[in-house]
């Protein structure tokens, strides 16, 4: 299909699309605040308020944009983000000594929910959208049983991560721009991003190439657990304690997906990358901070969002030659 | 469209491979059902799994025309949702309209189908994001102008249609109208892949868009039928549903994900290429039957989500499994 | 795999019983909110959302705010009809106080913990609010960023609490437990020891749907009761009348079908209907469609209510706290009436919706019936 891997210049790929996004959310949100005297809006809490709306979503749609890069995708991730909430607040029932403990066995967790995304879909040979379907009711199911027995929150010292922050700027906002800059450079600058663009893009040419592509699509798709991870997380914190549906109410499988496609990565793989993603989850923060400036009707909202999912994809993917499905 | 030619085409035998998937998960679910419960071993008992299985059966049909050419409709439920609220508001209580709003929510249907198809087909946008969007619109639009809850009652002879039950027919004893529905629609649904040329286009279609093109076949046409196919089965469901158990603002809610687990179930290969028609209908029963066996079990309602998982992987993991040892 | 997922299922759902049972069964709280059923409220006789249960009040003088002021709501969301009727009270209680208001800003969280924190943070930052009204999509998690609001603002909760006594007041029903002392009572006074019962319930883990249930079980266990089942419908009407459907086809004697919720109610009763057999006793709630029903075929039922009442009380509740008058609080109860047989005509309303919540208290108000789906 879409097929070049001879691109060696990662940084150009994809920005043109990022920064034209960036931009019209931006005046979009600037716009809204001025029409509607919501001037405040646009000083220093407003901006680190709309920032903050991009965390929860801005996490899990950098590992989203890791599957879908290598051809794959992971509808796993809202079931994940809900069991790591769940479990974190469980284990450190408000102790703070158990943060450490709590944090890395909901690490493994995503490790192992990853692994098995990944051997299903590279090693199984099953197509992606049902294996992580399937893993995804399984890990729900499991968690909605037995949420009686995982009540808990998280410390109080653990929510730091949500609520505190230097110099005005929230540690949340900190880490998403800190792992965002991790994923671009992973991508950008290692052999394993190379070959993910490589997988993504060719994977017969991959493969002919030498490259193990199964051992690529396993990795990315642990990758993709583990930001469902960090974001679980972060929702943790900042909710104090998880609850088997926070994953499944914040839509996060289908919005991970979308945002990652506006930003111009194709589902094909191979092609795009973090900064459209950042880009597309800046868009709908701003949206949803400017819809509510506005005032719009809930179901009007939803209307609107569908339509702005559908045209903010359309406007690169009309120059798309060939056909997609 | 011209009947199709007699020469022996290469979907014959991937289509005689899908009956055996999805008939024998479902007979296997079947046999386990009327062991916990023999009575599901009478007709009358069959006939009213039918009636409540008919919705996912056709939903599962029309998915698998779009799933054939190679794409997914994520927009079926909130379509099935829009044909129930938008019933209850244009009836209006009055039985006089019935038939002239069934006409108006085909067109509803018909309309919303046009415009997935053509965002896939000339937007390029990738259908799991086109009818992401659809879904968000759709849903959106139907609780706007319902207001956020149903308007009116929907009248008894629209209720029938899922509703209804003869009594004392020969042979089945009892007969829904709902079955009724459900045969006539698979039948179409039958014809249109097996007695048009659009079965083979679509099929072309969905396993090398750049080949069939080549070879003459409309790829943008049968990529659109394949959406309005989708809509059409959409809004039948959602008038079985409302039938079955009146209005409500969530009649049609994840109906969209069952409808794409089914087919895989029943045997169709997701992003085109192999499938027919009996694996939606086997799929669907299948998964349906799966519902029932583990609601007789008593199984907590939470871990019938886990087990439903587990299914769908396993069945795509053996029909792997056997393609491969096959070839 | 599937061995290790069994065992680990296994091992939590033995957990999860065990824990469900101690969260959702407090005794004590039972025992209050029955004593609550029974009380007779303070306040204007025949206008429930204005009334109170108990004495206690609080002092808002310092909020005293002169002149024309605006209001602030972060609702959870409008996810079911119930609080689509809440959210059409609110609108236009906030319409009777056109001359003391200068806005209303309302804004939606569609469900999401995460997007309400962040609205809530947005409100109070604008700099708009004169005061915040809060109707919480979870407890805990909203607590944080009400604790936030409280420094700033008056707040006002209503509906699901927060985990702070920061708010001037919070304002609910009597509750859970009353929703399903009211329920089980009627059902427990109309059957024999023996009898069978089958509870339908939307989904499990949400405290104020668990308590519901679980007060009704205590009840139903005291009279000898048995509950055949208790099954999840989701809301799903469908789902609903295929489940009753089962447990009929099972051949179980069913006397009476026991609801947490009365939004799939008529769904339950066709099940009966479509196999021709006769109506069981049934607890539903205040739905339109359920009482039209229960009118028209002579059910023998009770409409315990959560009242939607309460979005009124919440406008009532702010405008008064930046009048400087005194509230009740900290915690505003309201009185939570059950509709029976004999006041049962003076709910029914034709010309409603079928979905239309009828202990709405907005039969006065403008735009009625209208504005809230009805016929003229």
């Amino acid at each position: 299909m879409t097929t070049d891997i001879a691109k060696n210049k990662p940084a150009a790929r994809g920005l043109p699309v990022a920064v034209l996004l960036a931009g019209l959310s931006i005046g979009f949100f600037v716009a809204v605040a001025l029409a509607t005297g919501e001037v405040a809006q646009l000083g220093g809490q407003g901006i680190v308020g709309l920032l903050q709306r991009m965390v929860a979503l801005g996490l899990v749609a950098l590992g989203q944009t890791f599957v879908i890069l290598v051809g794959s995708i992971d509808l796993s991730v809202a079931a994940l983000i809900s069991a790591v909430a769940v479990l974190a607040s469980h284990v450190m029932q408000g102790d703070p000594a158990m943060i450490l403990p709590a944090i890395l066995l909901c690490l493994g967790l995503c490790l192992a929910v990853g692994l098995v995304n990944g051997v299903l879909v590279a090693y199984g040979g099953i197509n992606p959208l049902i294996a992580t379907l399937g893993t995804g009711l399984i890990v729900q199911g499991v968690l909605a049983a037995s949420f009686g027995a995982l009540q808990g929150a998280v410390a109080r010292e653990f929510q730091v991560l949500a609520y505190g922050g230097v110099l005005g700027v929230p540690y949340s906002i900190l880490l998403l721009a800190v792992l965002s800059l991790a994923a671009a450079f992973v991508l950008d600058r290692t052999l394993f991003g190379a070959r993910v663009y490589a997988v993504g893009g060719n994977p017969e040419g991959a493969r002919l190439a030498g490259i193990r592509t199964e051992r690529v699509t396993l990795s990315a798709h642990v990758v993709a657990s583990l930001f469902a991870g960090a974001s679980g997380l972060y929702l943790a914190a900042r909710l104090q304690s998880g609850t088997p549906w926070i994953g499944r109410d914040g839509i996060y499988d289908l919005e991970s997906i979308a945002v990652t496609v506006i930003g111009g990565t194709i589902l094909a793989g191979g092609k795009g990358g973090v900064a459209g993603t950042l880009a597309g989850v800046l868009l709908f923060a701003s949206l949803d901070a400017a819809f509510n400036m506005l005032g719009i009707d809930a179901f009007l909202k939803q209307v609107l969002r569908g339509a702005i999912v559908v045209a903010a994809v359309a406007i690169h993917a009309v120059r798309t030659k060939g056909h997609v499905a | 469209m011209s009947p199709l030619p007699q020469t022996s085409s290469p979907l014959r035998r991937p289509a005689r491979l899908a009956v055996n998937a999805g008939l024998v998960i479902f007979l296997a679910l079947y046999a386990a059902i009327a062991f916990l419960q023999p009575n599901y071993l009478e007709p009358g008992l069959f006939m009213n799994f039918l009636r409540r299985a008919a919705p996912l059966v056709i939903l599962a049909c029309g998915q698998l025309y779009v799933i054939l050419t190679g794409g997914f409709d994520l927009s079926m439920g909130a379509v099935a949702t829009l044909a129930v609220l938008a019933a209850s508001i244009l009836i209006n209580g009055d039985p006089e309209t019935t038939w002239a709003v069934i006409g108006t929510l085909y067109v509803m249907g018909i309309a919303v189908g046009l415009v997935n198809g053509l965002v896939v087909a000339f937007l390029k946008v990738p259908s799991i994001i086109a009818t992401l969007g659809a879904m968000l619109s759709v849903n959106g639009l139907a609780l706007a102008w319902s207001g956020g809850a149903a308007r009116g009652d929907l009248p008894d002879n629209f209720r029938n249609l899922g509703r209804l039950v003869w009594r004392g027919v020969p042979l089945v004893g009892t007969l829904p109208l709902a079955a009724v529905v459900l045969a006539g629609f698979v039948a179409l649904a039958w014809w249109g892949l097996n007695g048009t040329v659009y079965g083979k286009r679509a099929l072309a279609v969905g396993d090398n868009p750049r080949a069939a093109e080549l070879a003459g076949t409309p790829v943008a046409a049968t990529r659109i039928l394949a959406f309005v196919v989708s809509a059409v089965s959409a809004v039948t469901a959602g008038i079985l549903i409302g039938g079955f158990s009146g209005v409500s603002v969530n009649a049609g809610e994840g109906l969209e994900l069952q409808a794409i687990a089914a087919c895989v179930i029943g045997g169709a290969q997701l992003l085109g290429g192999r499938g027919s028609i009996w694996s939606a209908v086997f799929g669907a029963l299948s998964l349906f039957a799966l519902f029932t066996l583990l609601n007789l079990i008593g199984l907590p309602q939470a871990l019938r989500d886990s087990i439903q998982g587990v299914i769908l992987i396993a069945a795509v993991g053996a029909s792997l499994w056997r393609t491969r040892r096959r070839t | 795999m599937t061995l290790r997922t069994l065992l680990a299922t296994t091992v939590a759902l033995t957990f999860a019983g065990q824990a469900l049972a101690q969260d959702f069964n407090d005794p004590a709280e039972f025992k209050k909110q029955r004593e609550q059923l029974s009380m007779t409220p303070q306040g204007p006789e025949g206008q429930p959302w204005a009334q109170h249960l108990g004495d206690g009040m609080v002092d808002t003088a310092k909020y005293r705010k002169d002149g024309q002021v605006t209001l602030c709501f972060s609702n959870a969301g409008v996810f079911n009809p119930w609080r689509v009727v809440g959210l059409n009270n609110l609108n236009a209680e906030a319409e009777l106080h056109k001359d003391r208001l200068k806005e209303l800003i309302v804004v939606d969280a569609e469900g999401k913990d995460d997007k309400q924190i962040s609205d809530i943070e947005a409100l109070v930052s604008g700099g708009k609010c004169d005061a915040l009204i809060v109707s919480p999509n979870t407890t805990a998690a909203l607590t944080p960023a009400v604790e936030a609001a409280c420094g700033k603002l008056p707040v006002i909760v209503f509906d699901r609490g927060v985990n702070t006594s920061c708010p001037v007041t919070y304002i609910h029903p009597v509750g859970g437990y009353g929703f399903g002392i009211t329920s089980g009572e009627f059902i427990a006074s109309k059957l024999k020891k023996g009898d069978n019962v089958l509870a339908l319930r939307i989904m499990p883990g949400v405290d104020v749907l668990e308590t519901r249930y679980s007060a009704a079980k205590t009840i139903f266990d005291e009279a000898g009761i048995n509950v055949i089942g208790s099954e999840f419908t989701g809301s799903d009407r469908a789902k609903t009348k295929s489940v009753v459907e089962d447990y009929i086809n099972r051949g179980e004697k069913i006397d009476a079908v026991w609801m947490d919720a009365g939004d799939t109610a008529t769904a339950a009763l066709e099940a009966f209907e479509d196999a021709g057999l006769p109506y069981p006793v049934i607890s539903g709630e205040d739905q339109q469609d359920f009482l039209r029903k229960w009118q028209a075929d002579k059910l023998t039922a009770i409409g315990p209510s959560y009242p939607t009442y309460q979005w009124r009380t919440a406008v009532i509740a702010a405008l008064d706290v930046l009048d400087g008058k005194q509230v009740p609080g900290p915690e505003w109860v309201l009185p939570q009436p059950a509709i029976t047989e004999d006041v049962l005509a003076d709910y029914v309303d034709a010309r409603m919706p079928p979905l239309h919540y009828s202990l709405c208290g907005c039969q006065e108000l403008p735009g009625y019936p209208e504005r809230w789906g009805g016929k003229k």
